[in-house]
């Protein structure tokens, strides 16, 4: 009897990502979701910049990777192009929070009908640990080196609550992968993101409060429970917006 | 049978992408193009196309290489700042091949600049705007007719070679009104294997990526991105040679300054004088064997151009400098009357004798 296997989803290639990083977690959700919605063969994954970037390599179904910042609007136009196949972005927080900003906003806005998975662990890892735009009050970065000084820089961007105002966002919801508890609460989530397309009905995001050992400076335990302590509290989890029913009680 | 009907050029444009297939447009609102997108705005619902105004340049760009990647025949249009901002897009479009039509309908810079008509991006098209090594096809209409048969001929071209191809075009081929003939199109759709259009578990996943971060590999996709390139060189170059058999003066003009020049070549021949023109439609690849040709005869070129000087550049490097090579401009939304291109023949043919 199988107990555990790898997602079809997943292609056989060994992670690049740090020990202890999150992502593995997360990829593995994203690709049971494809492999249990049976939708790998008209999925079509968009890679960001970042460390996610070869993201491309890893799932087994078409991928492209598009500029820093950018994933929503390449995903745009290929869900325009074949409105039959189904559209994911793989994006962390610098790509959909900073640079990306006007590109998340403006396809919830429009209620793209795509899938957002966004990675949050409040840093910059692929370029080795600069502050990112929802790096908290205080975090010690390469490039805050004192602690985000809110005073000069500002405070960070909370993207589901910001969203949840736009009339576009069907589903938006924060997660975290920091206990086998959460875990579980993130695939249902990223599970019914891929649903809802499937269906038809309109922009879902899922938030992934995620860890980064490397440019945290701790061990991947220590890094865990940094989340718990840290993150969980300014970024409370929970569903932000979710008007899925409304929306196929519209479509039927 | 083809139609005959009066258009503008920026209407010809659209009409001519949707005939032959182009069925998603992503664009942003910018003078003087938006007719274009105003076209496509009307007539791509109704056909079951995409039209789709985006938040920005950039985002219009990359939902281009979303649908490009996808497989389909798609476009965008901008103006000259415009074109600064999907210049990013135009190099990762370079670094995935990906095919698809680019139209930039010209006006003045730097900047914000103005909103008449200007030939000033003539580097940033042939030289590339964005950052790598990389080529564009580029393609010069100098009639209302041209701006539907070279759009037409860049999808060709784009899905044949896996390139972006540009129509270099400006204020004023967009915005005059000639009368036009549409042939009804009807265009094959290409075997697009490579495509990100969803394996059908069928196949390996296919991935549309400019990532390639081992020098050595990289090296070889820059080298045989350069083949390629070399192809598109030998086979699709494109100009148009008028009274130069004889010539002795020979002018350079693409667009709306071809237009100008071809009336004071007419007027410098009533005049005595043995001029003529060689008018490049493809801007990139350059048409330099006829001006190397023509260096070898005439006794002097003058680059015609909406701009400081770009062009002449490439007339010099064709003809080796073997000639004198003069520049007659107008900057900044001007446009040189055949009077004034007429005046240079003069002074040039008086000069060198």
């Amino acid at each position: 009897m199988v107990v555990f296997d790898k997602p079809h989803a997943l292609t056989d290639v060994p992670l690049h990502y740090c020990p202890g990083c999150t992502h593995g977690i997360i990829h593995r959700l994203v690709a049971e979701a494809i492999d249990e919605l049976g939708i790998e063969g008209r999925t079509v994954g968009i890679a960001s910049v970042g460390c996610s970037v070869m993201t491309y390599n890893y799932f087994n179904c078409d991928m492209i990777q598009a500029a820093h910042g950018r994933a929503p609007a390449v995903a745009t136009g290929c869900k325009r192009a074949r409105p039959e196949n189904i559209v994911f972005t793989y994006q962390g927080d610098g790509d959909l929070a900073a640079i990306g900003t006007a590109e998340t906003v403006h396809a919830a806005a429009r209620g793209e009908n795509i899938t957002v998975i966004f990675v949050n662990n409040a840093i910059y890892g692929m370029t080795g640990g600069q502050m990112a735009p929802t790096s908290l009050p205080g975090q010690v970065t390469q490039t805050s080196p004192y602690g985000r000084d809110v005073k000069t820089v500002g405070y960070p961007v909370k993207v589901c609550e910001m969203l949840r105002e736009l009339d576009g966002a069907t589903y938006l919801e924060r997660v975290a992968v920091n206990s086998v508890k959460n875990v579980k609460a993130a695939k249902k989530a990223i599970k019914k993101a891929f649903e809802n397309q499937v269906k038809g009905l309109g922009f879902s995001l899922i938030e992934v409060i995620s860890t980064c050992p490397t440019n945290w400076g701790m061990t991947p335990e220590k890094a865990l429970k940094w989340a718990e302590d840290n993150m969980i509290p300014y970024y409370p989890l929970g569903v932000y917006k979710d008007i899925t029913a409304e929306k196929e009680a519209e479509r039927a | 049978m083809a139609e005959k009907v009066l258009m503008k050029g920026n209407e010809a444009i659209a009409e001519a992408a949707i005939r032959c297939g182009c069925r998603h447009y992503f664009g942003y609102p910018i003078t003087p193009q938006t007719e274009i997108a105003a076209y496509m705005a009307k007539r791509m619902p109704k056909i079951g196309g995409t039209f789709l105004q985006a938040e920005s340049e950039v985002a219009a760009i990359n939902m281009v290489i979303g649908a490009a990647s996808a497989g389909v025949r798609v476009m965008t249009s901008s103006s000259s700042p415009g074109i600064s901002l999907k210049s990013e897009g135009l190099s990762y479009m370079a670094g995935c091949d990906l095919p698809a039509l680019v139209v930039n309908v010209q006006r003045g810079g730097p900047g914000l600049g103005g909103i008449q008509p200007s030939q000033s991006d003539y580097f940033q098209a042939t030289r590339g705007g964005g950052h790598g090594d990389y080529r564009m096809i580029v393609l010069a209409p100098a009639s209302v007719q041209e701006m539907a048969s070279l759009t037409a001929k860049a999808f060709d071209l784009a899905d044949k070679y896996r390139m972006t191809a540009m129509i270099l075009a400006d204020g004023t081929m967009g915005q005059m009104m000639e009368p036009v003939e549409l042939d009804e199109g009807g265009y094959t759709p290409v075997d697009k294997p490579w495509a990100a259009s969803g394996t059908g578990m069928q196949r390996e996943h296919n991935i549309i990526n400019s990532l390639s971060l081992v020098p050595e590999e990289l090296e070889k996709l820059n080298f045989a991105r350069y083949e390629k390139y070399k192809a598109v060189e030998e086979n699709e170059t494109m100009y148009e040679e008028y009274m130069m058999d004889d010539a002795e003066i020979c002018v350079v003009a693409f667009g709306i300054a071809a237009r100008v020049s071809k009336n004071a070549v007419i007027a410098a021949r009533e005049a005595g004088i043995k001029a003529g023109m060689i008018r490049p439609i493809t801007l990139w690849p350059f048409p330099a064997a006829p001006i190397k040709a023509a260096a070898a005869r005439c006794k002097a070129f003058i680059s015609v151009e909406l701009n400081m000087g770009q062009m002449i550049e490439d007339v010099r490097l064709a003809s080796e400098c073997r000639r004198p090579v003069c520049l007659c401009n107008r900057v900044g939304g001007m446009i040189p009357s055949p009077e004034q291109v007429l005046g240079k023949i003069k002074e040039i043919n008086g000069g060198v004798q």
